[in-house]
């Protein structure tokens, strides 16, 4: 037996042993699609005492992109001379009518890139196009958009812009606990924003919300061992910011990577999936690198049309309802022909649900749905 | 889209660096480190080395769970 399956199981077993004490169900949220696929991957979910539920909050930044900045990154794409650039994640996110997979079937020029610098390169070998980089994700992305942009300067390149579409966790937790929408006792916190941001950036929820927080790697038995610790919090009834990853984790975080995010981005309000507009929940690209700032290089359509119709994703999101209560899911919405951005992404709850979880719903007499599901 | 993994040093040259990450030599930026040096861990996220990692082994966990607890139950919450 591998030592993680021992570790875990001693967490486990502690985990169990503590639990009943807390005489009703805890229900603790992790906010990283890291942590929502290897809370699976390891059987954590289904090693869980029966009153610890383990929720997954808006931590999927593909899944929290709202539909409408979907469309402009789309609209961006089928640009004449543009090339867009971006993480493969957003590929086959649907927006209104169409996904940037059916923008490049359709002859769009679209380059799924592994480092920002990629784009930044490509734009200087393509010095007669436009080259755009769709930029999503949390602080932890946050820091190589910056690099790139302050490249690209140093380069003087005058045809490479930024669609910057980075989000900041901390306001949304917020609005999450301000809406009264959803009942938890804590969080699990993600390890690789606390990485760039520090582990005190959730010193605020622990005061203002009395919730503990713990900062956690990946693997199943760090998982674990956060949710022992939330659960032994809970019961000394003291809510405390505990960091269980102090490998990579600093209590102010990275500097230089802090001091690159200040230097090109400011905070700015955003649309969120599943939240609405969350002000200063973003960062956009600050007038100094303007020119960097494909928003005000391009004219961009401005809607923020509805999230498909049945689709539970803003509510998955904000842990007000699980996957398996979606009309869509299994049925019509799966990873190979996926209707809502929870479903497309890889660390989405719906995928993470589809995949791991066991549903009947899978199990339906479909021919479509054999091809689809191993048994 | 956070993962970020962990990669080992090899070679650096100013914000340029290669690491090895499961014996694959890939091409990385650095400029997120303070003094990256060869054989030095480092948290791997989209190209760019995000944090130079102190230790990575698991048990390092189990070791802070227990200090912790031990603390949570001295001192209290937080205030």
């Amino acid at each position: 037996m591998s030592r993680r399956v021992l570790e875990l199981q001693q967490v486990i077993q502690r985990l169990h042993e503590v639990a009943p004490r807390l005489g009703r169900t805890a229900r603790f949220m992790e906010v990283c699609g890291t942590h929502t696929v290897n809370a699976f991957r390891s059987g954590l979910r289904s090693l869980l005492p029966d009153n610890v539920q383990l929720l997954s909050g808006p931590g999927c930044p593909v899944c929290v992109t709202s539909q409408g900045e979907i469309d402009r990154i789309i609209h961006l794409a089928t640009q004449p001379n543009v090339i867009l650039c971006t993480y493969g994640d957003m590929i086959r996110v649907t927006g209104s009518t169409s996904s940037l997979a059916d923008a490049r079937a359709a002859g769009a020029d679209i380059r799924v890139i592994y480092s920002t610098l990629d784009a930044v390169q490509i734009a200087v070998g393509n010095p007669h196009r436009q080259v755009v980089l769709a930029a999503v994700g949390f602080e932890t992305t946050t820091p190589a958009t910056a690099i790139a942009i302050l490249e690209a300067e140093r380069l003087e390149l005058d045809n490479f812009t930024v669609l910057a579409s980075h989000k900041c966790i901390l306001p949304a937790l917020e609005a999450l606990l301000d809406s009264g929408k959803v009942q938890v006792d804590g969080f699990v916190c993600p390890g690789h924003v606390a990485v760039v941001t520090g582990a005190e950036v959730f010193r605020s929820i622990v005061h203002r919300y009395r919730l503990s927080c713990v900062i956690t790697g990946f693997e199943g038995p760090q998982i674990a061992a956060a949710l022992l610790r939330l659960t032994e919090l809970r019961l000394g009834g003291m809510p405390r910011l505990e960091n269980l990853y102090p490998q990579a984790v600093s209590p102010e975080g990275n500097p230089r990577a802090l001091a690159a995010i200040a230097r090109v981005f400011e905070p700015v309000d955003a649309v969120w999936r599943g939240l609405g507009m969350l002000p200063e929940s973003a960062l956009g690209i600050r007038a100094a690198f303007s020119e960097f700032d494909a928003r005000r290089r391009f004219d961009l359509p401005e809607h923020e049309p509805p999230e498909p119709r049945g689709c539970v994703c803003g509510s998955v999101i904000t842990g007000r309802a699980s996957p398996d209560q979606c009309p869509h899911f299994a049925v019509a919405c799966t990873p190979a022909h996926p209707i809502g951005p929870c479903m497309v992404s890889s660390e989405g709850t719906c995928a993470a649900w589809f995949k791991y979880a066991a549903h009947p719903r899978r199990r339906a007499p479909s021919p479509l749905h054999e091809q689809e599901v191993p048994t | 889209m956070c993962l970020a993994v962990p990669a080992q040093l090899v070679e650096v040259d100013g914000d340029q660096a290669v690491a090895c990450l499961h014996g694959n030599r890939l091409s990385i930026n650095v400029s997120l480190i303070h003094e990256p040096r060869v054989g030095d861990w480092v948290l791997l996220h989209a190209g760019f080395a995000i944090q130079r990692l102190e230790g990575t082994d698991l048990e390092e966990t189990w070791a802070i769970l227990e200090d912790l607890a031990a603390a949570a139950a001295e001192e209290g919450g937080d205030p």
